[in-house]
């Protein structure tokens, strides 16, 4: 039996700002075993870094208000100090980040980089540590590591420095790897390099890990379960095959639809999603969705709704008149009927 | 792959821009950075050519050569029948409300410390085109063709506006001085994906409505494909592949657009990625490129000939041409890694 290593459970991170405390992330609940993928989709101001980092206890020291509860291998870590998080850190859970040029140090040695984690955490010596660090810039598919380890990050492209930092996360065999977008900012080819990387990894160290992004072409090849995120809130959660075959978010369907696919002929005219997500300081009362959504009713301004599980076991979504179903259909059908555009969406 | 070569040209008489043998080469530590190495291509009027690559293929290197900012190496820029690299001073300086650029970051591509209405304005300023109030007209025009409330809009600066927004005024900037040819650098890149469908859209119908011809630069494919009539495929400098979308993306012809296209996450969960259709290696030095094709190092059909002889662009099939030795038959899998 796989227990859950990660349990969160309605964590909510504000941020105190001049306008008024923004509600980055506004009770998101999931749990996450050992071996498993969880693939986090949303789109800038979602509110999918922030969980990722409130999660790595990775916040601002000051004006932010945590609530809820984090449990990392059954103990309490969500309202925990940097001091605190310091013992988890590279130990237990890693995270490699967006831009890898910023997240490494450009003024040390590669080597030193993937060192300095193991010096840190395990009691080995220097030439073991130095050892460790080739076998996992070679686990990790960087070519020619002996010669790497002394070179610096401007020396090499994004997607070998990319690896460089699943090889630096990965040093002291953390239980939990944290991606936070890690291949958005690299060319198509290099990011199915690292996604391949990644993955061989999870298997081989059985991890859990946390892959957040906006791309859902991402998510559908290496996900076993996906969140779906919009300001805040947790809209979707599901495993990938339902997700797919079977959204109820509006949102889910919408994004979906407002991508252009390789497989369509050129010039199809893309869905787009009309306006902007919502001020997260201020939220609307209802559904966070509603203004720009294709199904929308009176009932969705007033009544924000919950997270209601679905038909397939694991399959939760917020909605009150979800895709493919009769209340779903016919209100796309009033709106339609009341001259409302609503792009290729059809009852 | 490679190169050089002028077979996917059209007549001279049916073309409004011209391309040919492009070449831009810049100093560096360690010797000359080859960014583009004999890039022909060309664009009738009313089209849009994708022009697709990953880092370091020389794409956006191509378009701002294309606009002579800076002016390339050697090579020939044939605009509306004027060669723009044989015109200096005012003569270049003339041709620039013809042709213009939208750019990758929308908020940096705009002046801070300005007004939108100014920064819309200025092109028509320069230009001196009409007087003041016919100038406001049309500025107020362009900001509601491209979504945005004039009102509103006219006297903020962009950093009170989203990324989106940005683009937006970006375009409306590109084209209220009627440019024939706009060559948009990554557009959409730095914006989320239901922006990105939007700014699509409208790039669209911008084109329609304004009569446009767009050199459309990025390294999404899917999204290249969406607003492209024909898209050429380039690598470390040089050409690759030349073709309608639509056969392009079915039936690759060249090892490399084959890769690229494998690369693409599909949100498809029926469709896990396959580990032999993802491109080993790393790409390889623009200072000191491969000889022959540059791609030989990473192509898994590479012979003896792809190190002595640089492939010529030619015609393999109805509008579709490749620079290979070995081009890929309709149909036929590459395995790589």
């Amino acid at each position: 039996m796989n227990d859950a290593l990660l349990e969160v459970t309605d964590v909510a991170t504000w941020f105190d700002t001049d306008r008024g405390l923004v509600h980055a992330v506004d009770g998101v609940s999931f749990t996450l075993e050992r071996g498993r993928t969880l693939g986090i989709v949303g789109e800038s101001g979602s509110g999918k870094t922030v969980l990722s980092r409130s999660i790595m206890g990775l916040l601002p020291k000051k004006g932010v208000v945590r609530k809820g509860s984090i449990k990392f291998d059954g103990e309490e870590i969500g309202q925990a100090t940097p001091r605190q998080m310091r013992k988890y850190w590279g130990a237990s859970m890693s995270m490699v980040f967006q831009d890898p040029m910023t997240a490494l140090n450009p003024v040390m040695k590669i080597g030193n980089q993937i060192t300095e984690s193991i010096n840190t955490h395990l009691d080995v010596t220097r030439a073991f540590a130095r050892e460790l660090a080739v076998s996992l810039l070679e686990s990790v598919r960087v070519p020619d590591p002996e010669r790497r380890m002394d070179e610096y990050p401007h020396q090499l492209s994004g997607g070998l420095r990319q690896r460089v930092c699943i090889a630096v996360a990965l040093a002291c065999g953390p239980q939990l790897l944290l991606a936070d977008e890690p291949t958005t900012a690299l060319d198509v080819t290099v990011q199915a390099q690292v996604l391949d990387v990644l993955e061989s990894q999870q298997r081989e160290r059985f991890m859990a890990l946390l892959l957040v992004t906006h791309d859902l072409g991402v998510v559908a090849g290496r996900a076993d379960e996906v969140l779906v995120m919009y300001a805040g809130q947790v809209v979707e959660k599901a495993s990938t095959t339902t997700l797919f075959s079977d959204m109820k978010m509006p949102y889910t369907e919408a994004l979906l639809r407002s991508i252009p696919k390789i497989g369509e002929p050129s010039h199809t005219r893309l869905t787009a999603i009309p306006g902007r997500p919502p001020d997260l300081v201020d939220p609307p009362k209802g559904c966070r969705f509603a203004a720009r959504c294709v199904y929308v009713q009176d009932r969705c301004r007033e009544e924000q709704p919950p997270l209601r599980p679905g038909m397939v076991p694991g399959h939760e979504f917020r909605c009150w008149f979800p895709v493919g179903t009769p209340e779903g259909a016919e209100a796309l059908a009033r709106n339609q009927a009341a001259g409302a555009d609503t792009g290729t969406v059809s009852a | 792959m490679a190169g050089t070569g002028t077979a996917h040209l059209r007549p001279d008489d049916e073309v409004l821009l011209r391309v040919e043998d492009l070449v831009v080469e810049f100093h560096a530590e360690g010797g000359k950075v080859k960014a583009v190495s004999g890039i022909s291509l060309d664009l009738v009027a009313g089209e849009t050519l994708g022009l697709v690559g990953e880092s370091g293929c020389g794409k956006s290197t191509t378009g701002r050569a294309v606009m002579q900012l800076p002016r390339p190496t050697s090579g020939t820029v044939r605009f509306d029948g004027i060669d723009l690299t044989a015109l200096k001073g005012d003569d270049l300086r003339k041709t620039r409300p013809q042709m213009q650029m939208i750019f990758q970051d929308p908020i940096s591509s705009l002046n801070p410390r300005r007004k939108v209405g100014d920064i819309v304005a200025e092109g028509l300023e320069i230009w001196q085109v009409g007087d003041s109030a016919s100038r406001t007209a049309k500025v107020d025009e362009m900001l509601s063709a491209v979504g945005l409330d004039p009102d509103t809009a006219r006297n903020r600066r962009p950093h009170e506006f989203s990324g989106g927004q940005c683009q937006r005024i970006s375009i409306a900037r590109a084209v209220i001085t009627d440019p024939k040819v706009i060559i948009c650098d990554e557009p959409v890149s730095a914006l989320d994906v239901s922006v990105q469908a939007q700014i699509l859209n409208l790039l669209e119908e911008m084109k329609q409505r304004y009569n446009l011809t767009m050199l459309f630069i990025a390294h999404d494919l899917a999204v290249v494909k969406n607003v492209s009539d024909r898209v050429a495929v380039m690598y470390l400098g040089k050409l690759c592949e030349v073709g309608a979308p639509d056969v392009l993306y079915e039936q690759p012809a060249h090892p490399y657009t084959a890769a690229l296209l494998a690369a693409i996450p599909v949100p498809d969960p029926s469709s896990p990625p396959d580990d032999s259709r993802v491109l080993g290696g790393e790409i390889p030095s623009n200072v000191n490129p491969p000889s022959g094709c540059r791609f030989r190092t990473r192509c898994p059909k590479a012979q003896a000939r792809c190190a002595d002889e640089e492939p010529e662009v030619r015609e393999i099939g109805p509008d579709q041409f490749v620079a290979c030795h070995f081009p890929l038959a309709p149909g036929e899998a590459i395995e790589f890694g």
